[in-house]
């Protein structure tokens, strides 16, 4: 992952500056002119988005460096039977690819960061909280999808399945462009269970003063660590089996 | 004799409901050189695996270096330089780096590993490809790095999985040349292999695996001398006339085995059974005398060759 660095830096952060441009200041104009900012509890709209997109760079980032390590480490080049055959074990291997995950994770959104303080979109100060957040959000699709990816056997679909039928939708249906609420309430559940929704209502309230409750913010809170917690011991325990096997 | 370094009683690994490993038993001694010969699918890299402390078993016992491998997996593996079957190097390292984060695999010191880096690549004469990627390295050399990063640690045991499989035969003479400087230094080796000459040149002792199970044990001479007689003459008559002649063939030796190209007559004699089947005016389009050899053995025990 060293060696990449550059590369990491471009995947990870140009597609959501892309958004962040291209919505935000686009479709932000058309949003303004017709309700101000009355959609978005007084929130300009770039702003409004930003924390979304900042939390989607730490969960593509996260996903990257645990979906494709993680096939390659059990089938395409099997490094993960050379680490095991030291005294390694497959629950280290398992917490050393999610660790490396969190730190990606933790390079790109700070860089993100910074790009959305020159474009004047946060202003330095509590907004910082963005970075904990985004990271935690990022942590808590990676430690499920870190669980998955060790089990697949097959990888033909996978990646198919993962970027259309669960990237996607959650990109679009976890309040990221507007709120959740202004959703029919039948698909208001993509955002409920999706780690996006979560981590972006923790971010606006964080950076902007949102007007979240604080059992709101407890229950976002509890959600994403707990999928920490679960992911993480659910890979550990799978990373052993496998590798027993 | 000092207690074996090895020590597998009733082992035996069930997937599913398939049997791999059906109730084996062995011991390995220190400085031994341990060979487990047998075609493919007959449980050695199963057994191998397990010998490794990371695969489990379904019954049996195995201590290695007096402890179980299921309880104290790591513990043992400290002690074991393990070369599986398909190189799991990393590719996108140089050479010396995929020795140097093996060795920190093993808690091994910085200054240590530096040091025994130029051991290895001198032992595995990779000195000028210190910081080429792996990925451009030929078969055989990967495949003797394999077996350099397996000696990082200076490991009591050595387990190898199929050394030469795949291998050019100057490529399999060279891994052969290495593998002999580690017996001598005292390494304890356990090998698998289905090539019959690997396993003359490299086993002092040898099991034959077949279906899971142990079919025969003993030294390569030992088992020859038990299993089959001192010379063999191979005939052919093209493959119709093979079972034509087959009947009155086995009249003049001890014991025959017809394959689809070629009959096999084993026999004290080569050369006068040789004489004998022109007497007999039976002409082979080719024939061949040579010593007996461990195919032959497990041909006998199993009725089948090794590589099919």
């Amino acid at each position: 992952m060293s060696k990449w660095r550059a590369i990491i830096a471009a995947v990870d952060i140009g597609n959501p500056l892309f958004y962040l441009i291209a919505v935000g200041i686009g479709i932000g104009v058309l949003v303004e002119k017709g309700s101000g900012t009355s959609g978005t509890n007084g929130i300009k709209y770039i702003a409004f988005i930003a924390p979304a997109l900042l939390a989607n760079t730490a969960i593509t980032g996260v996903m990257d460096e645990t979906v494709f390590p993680t096939i390659e480490g059990f089938k395409w080049r099997k490094l993960f039977f050379a680490q095991n055959a030291t005294p390694i074990t497959g629950r280290q291997i398992a917490l050393g690819v999610y660790l490396a995950a969190v730190c990606r994770a933790i390079f790109s959104v700070t860089i993100y960061y910074i790009l959305l303080l020159l474009f004047n979109v946060v202003n330095l100060g509590i907004s910082i909280l963005l970075i904990p957040i985004a990271v935690l959000g990022g942590g808590a699709f990676g430690a499920i999808i870190l669980y998955f990816a060790a089990k697949i056997e097959k990888d033909d679909q996978f990646f198919n399945i993962l970027g259309r039928l669960v990237i996607m939708p959650m990109f679009l249906f976890s309040g990221t462009f507007f709120p959740l609420s202004s959703m029919p309430i039948y698909l208001q559940p993509i955002g409920w269970v999706s780690p996006l929704w979560h981590t972006t209502e923790l971010g606006r309230e964080a950076a902007f003063d949102y007007g979240t409750s604080g059992l709101m913010v407890v229950i976002h809170l509890i959600y994403l660590f707990t999928l920490v917690i679960v992911g993480v011991i659910l890979s550990r325990r799978q990373f052993e089996r496998r590798l027993a096997k | 004799m000092s207690k074996p370094l090895i020590s597998v009683r009733g082992l035996t690994k069930v997937f599913g409901d398939f049997t791999a490993v059906d109730g084996i038993n062995f011991d390995v001694a220190k400085g031994e050189s341990f060979g487990l010969l047998g075609p493919n699918g007959a449980g050695k890299s199963t057994t191998m695996r397990i010998l490794a402390a990371t695969s489990t078993r379904t019954s049996g016992t195995v201590e290695i270096l007096d402890k179980d491998p299921e309880k104290f997996g790591p513990l043992v593996r400290a002690h074991l330089g393990v070369v599986p079957q398909q190189d799991n190097l990393d590719g996108e390292l140089t050479v010396s780096e995929n020795l140097y984060i093996y060795g920190r695999y093993f808690g091994l010191s910085k200054k240590f590993i530096t040091a025994k880096i130029e051991e290895l690549l001198e032992f595995a004469q990779l000195e000028e490809k210190r910081d080429v990627k792996v990925e451009s390295l030929s078969g055989g050399m990967k495949r003797r790095l394999t077996i350099a990063r397996g000696l990082v640690s200076e490991p009591d045991i050595l387990l190898l999985d199929e050394p030469t499989t795949g291998l050019d035969p100057q490529a399999r003479h060279i891994l052969w040349d290495r593998l002999f400087r580690l017996k001598e230094q005292g390494v304890t080796l356990v090998l698998t292999t289905h090539f019959m000459d690997e396993a003359e040149q490299l086993c002092d002792r040898l099991v034959v695996m077949d279906k899971g199970a142990i079919m025969a044990e003993g030294t390569p001479q030992g088992l020859i001398k038990e299993y089959s007689s001192k010379e063999v003459l191979e005939v052919r008559f093209g493959s119709d006339r093979n079972k034509e002649v087959a009947p009155q063939l086995s009249q003049m030796c001890e014991r025959m085995e017809t394959l689809p190209d070629r009959i096999l007559m084993y026999t004290e004699d080569g050369e006068k059974l040789l004489e004998q089947i022109a007497a007999a005016k039976l002409h082979p389009t080719t024939s061949l005398v040579r010593r007996s050899s461990l195919e032959d053995v497990f041909l006998r025990l199993t009725g089948r060759t090794l590589i099919e």
